[in-house]
């Protein structure tokens, strides 16, 4: 026999979670009036100013269109995920299974992309990527659910040889962080210099974020390459810079780099840097209407200058819309949203691109020189690079 | 390796010894004398070096900004061992761990909402900014050289201070027994209260001193605070000259590992410390 008190209370649970929505069926919540969005991208931390850059680069893209993905509102989740890979995993299924979201926009570290890839693969939500290069992702773990709206570790070195090459420097050296984006960018600088005909003199490296670099400059003056060829990113490559110059080796030895080595520290690195040649996938001087008419808008919006992260959140936004607006907002019809994104060209501030068969940008990779505090662009080293893809084998 | 880049990389070696000697000094004073146990040590560095950036740039002179510099950090340590620090030496070193755990944090915060989290450079002084050409392809650049000299100099001054002054004969008194040195009519608060004040400043010059260098950058404390541990612990805990031989001897095992075996480079350093505690577990030197 049931209380009258203990009934009263049942049904004002009862009454609670039908409010509440617990006991609408699924699909009629999914199908809701807003898309979810969820962020997860870094706020704190080495990386803080990627993860914004990237939100408003995305938001950006979004706001063109009447801030809506095919015809629906917007809902927003965002979680900051610290750049920290231990905890990769349990940030991303905080958005997929507390905050329930359709699309996953995120990341920048590598470690931690493997722990929202993880979460990718099992639970088969969207995830776009808007920076993270680590190669797997698109290679032997590919998926039909991940896009990446940015690059390979490998892509940017890819177009390094030939270029080196083309200007009389066939015996090089290669120094790095000896850590994974390390390895992957070596891959592409390996590839492309000896397709070009180059010889590798020494692969030099250094545990990652050692920046003590003394030791391996004074080796490299030993042993004379006609050029340099390197990977490092941040503060590490501001004072790889100014020890390469203050060591004497930019006068007799060009220096050249994947291009993250000169982004967003030529003002630490002042005149050291001068000269320098890289080469990425877009250049803050990149001379194209197009270019110009996005660094007007988005310096309008958010009062700050872009940067090539700020170009990737915004492709990011421009993938996403794409494929949400050939299904008309619906993302539960995942097989037209993955067709219309796969098959996408994306009209990108960096020129148009589309995407590899494992979902990664063919892209082009411009060729640029450190002039006065600013990377311009003086040619394009190589055309329509497309990472390898080596192992991927899409489950459709 | 012919005999030149040798001697080369054996300069490079005792240069960046010598920096982390001038780093890992302050440590182990504070260590050694009080028994505090600092974690906030790097973060003093990475203040050091945002100090140098954000008042050479508004003194318009690198010099000017290292006495100005030093000055704050002076102040800076005296008020710190007041409000806080003065309360944890009788407590466990747990304890004196969290709060300095904790300082890591404010400093970082205070850092990013004074100065940002923006990479910076800092111009070297026109009067050391040369290089010395040493081969045909190499120069030495002439401010590690000062810094260096510099280094040499704070070495001799400490061991001055500690073991032929009154002062220093008070501090290693305090250390040695607290009560009674204090009932020997030692204001031994005021002693201790220097000594960090001290501590902190060594860590905060050295930050300056290297930063036209190493170039101005959130977190830069961290990896420098493992450094400095490691320096102290092999030198023995509060040992000044163990600090120097200890601070000389991982870079030479840093330097010569990065060029002969640098596929272990990144635990050469680790593997000498455990040997040198497996052998002696006080460190090379006890203090």
């Amino acid at each position: 026999m049931t209380t009258r008190r203990l009934v009263l209370s049942r049904s004002a649970a009862l009454i609670g979670a039908a409010s509440s929505g617990l006991l609408l069926p699924e699909l009629a919540r999914a199908q809701g009036n807003k898309i979810r969005v969820g962020l997860m991208l870094p706020y704190t931390g080495a990386f803080a100013q990627l993860g914004v850059a990237i939100e408003n680069g995305f938001r950006m893209a979004l706001n063109e269109q009447g801030g809506k993905l095919g015809g629906r509102e917007v809902e927003w989740f965002k979680v900051d995920d610290e750049s920290n890979p231990a905890k990769g995993v349990e940030n991303a299924q905080r958005l997929v299974q507390r905050d329930k979201v359709d699309v996953l926009i995120g990341t920048v570290h590598s470690g931690v992309q493997m722990g929202i890839h993880r979460v990718a693969r099992e639970s088969g939500v969207l995830n776009i990527i808007p920076n993270a290069g680590v190669h797997v992702a698109t290679r032997e773990q590919c998926a039909p659910n991940v896009f990446r709206a940015s690059f390979t570790n490998s892509q940017p070195t890819l177009g390094l040889g030939k270029v080196m090459v083309d200007r009389g420097h066939k015996k090089a050296v290669w120094i790095t962080w000896s850590y994974a984006a390390g390895d992957e960018a070596f891959e592409g600088f390996e590839k492309s210099y000896t397709a070009a005909g180059g010889q590798i003199v020494k692969k030099l490296g250094l545990p990652f974020p050692n920046v003590e670099f003394q030791a391996l400059l004074t080796e490299i003056a030993a042993l004379k390459p006609d050029a340099v060829a390197c990977f490092f990113a941040g503060a590490g490559a501001a004072k790889f810079i100014r020890d390469y110059a203050a060591a004497g080796l930019n006068r007799t030895i060009p220096l050249y780099g994947s291009g993250f080595l000169t982004e967003g520290v030529l003002d630490a690195a002042g005149e050291a840097a001068n000269g320098i040649l890289t080469t990425l996938h877009y250049s803050d001087s990149l001379d194209t209407p197009r270019n110009k008419q996005f660094r007007l808008e988005y310096a309008k919006t958010f009062k700050m200058q872009p940067d090539v992260y700020s170009v990737q959140g915004y492709d990011s936004g421009l993938l996403l819309l794409q494929g949400a607006n050939a299904v008309k907002g619906d993302l539960t019809k995942k097989k037209e949203l993955y067709a219309a994104m796969q098959n996408a060209t994306i009209d990108s501030p960096r020129g148009k691109f589309k995407l590899s068969k494992a979902n990664n940008p063919v892209q082009d990779i411009y060729l640029r020189q450190v002039e006065g505090k600013e990377n311009k662009v003086i040619g394009i080293a190589a055309k329509a690079v497309s990472d390898s893809g080596a192992g991927c084998r899409m489950a459709t | 390796m012919d005999f030149a880049s040798f001697l080369i990389q054996l300069l490079n070696s005792v240069q960046y010894g010598l920096l982390l000697f001038m780093l890992a000094a302050g440590l182990t004073l504070i260590f050694g004398i009080m028994g505090v146990v600092n974690l906030a040590h790097g973060s003093f560095y990475m203040l050091g070096a945002y100090l140098a950036w954000s008042l050479a740039a508004r003194l318009g002179s690198f010099a000017l900004a290292i006495v100005v510099g030093t000055l704050l950090a002076v102040a800076f340590g005296l008020l710190l061992e007041k409000v806080l620090i003065r309360h944890f030496y009788h407590r466990d070193h747990l304890d004196q761990v969290l709060l300095t755990f904790g300082l890591i944090y404010i400093f970082e915060e205070m850092r990013s909402i004074l100065w940002g989290d923006d990479v910076h450079g800092v111009a070297m002084p026109a009067l050391l900014a040369a290089s010395i050409p040493l081969t045909d392809t190499l120069s030495y650049p002439v401010y590690r050289l000062f810094m260096s000299g510099l280094c040499i100099v704070l070495a001799i001054g400490l061991y001055l201070l500690i073991s032929r002054t009154k002062l220093g004969m008070k501090i290693r008194a305090g250390a040695f027994n607290h009560e009674m040195t204090e009932a020997l009519g030692v204001n031994i608060r005021l002693i201790h209260a220097l000594v960090f004040a001290l501590g902190v400043a060594l860590a905060t010059v050295a930050g300056m001193i290297a930063a036209p260098i190493s170039s101005v950058y959130p977190n830069m404390g961290g990896s420098v605070l493992i450094m400095c541990f490691v320096v102290v612990v092999i030198g023995g805990i509060g040992s000044v000259r163990g600090a120097l031989i200890a601070a000389l001897l991982v870079g030479f095992v840093d330097t010569f590992g990065k060029v002969l075996l640098p596929q272990v480079s990144g635990m050469l350093v680790y593997m000498l410390m455990a040997l040198v505690l497996l052998y002696k577990p006080e460190g090379l030197f006890k203090a």
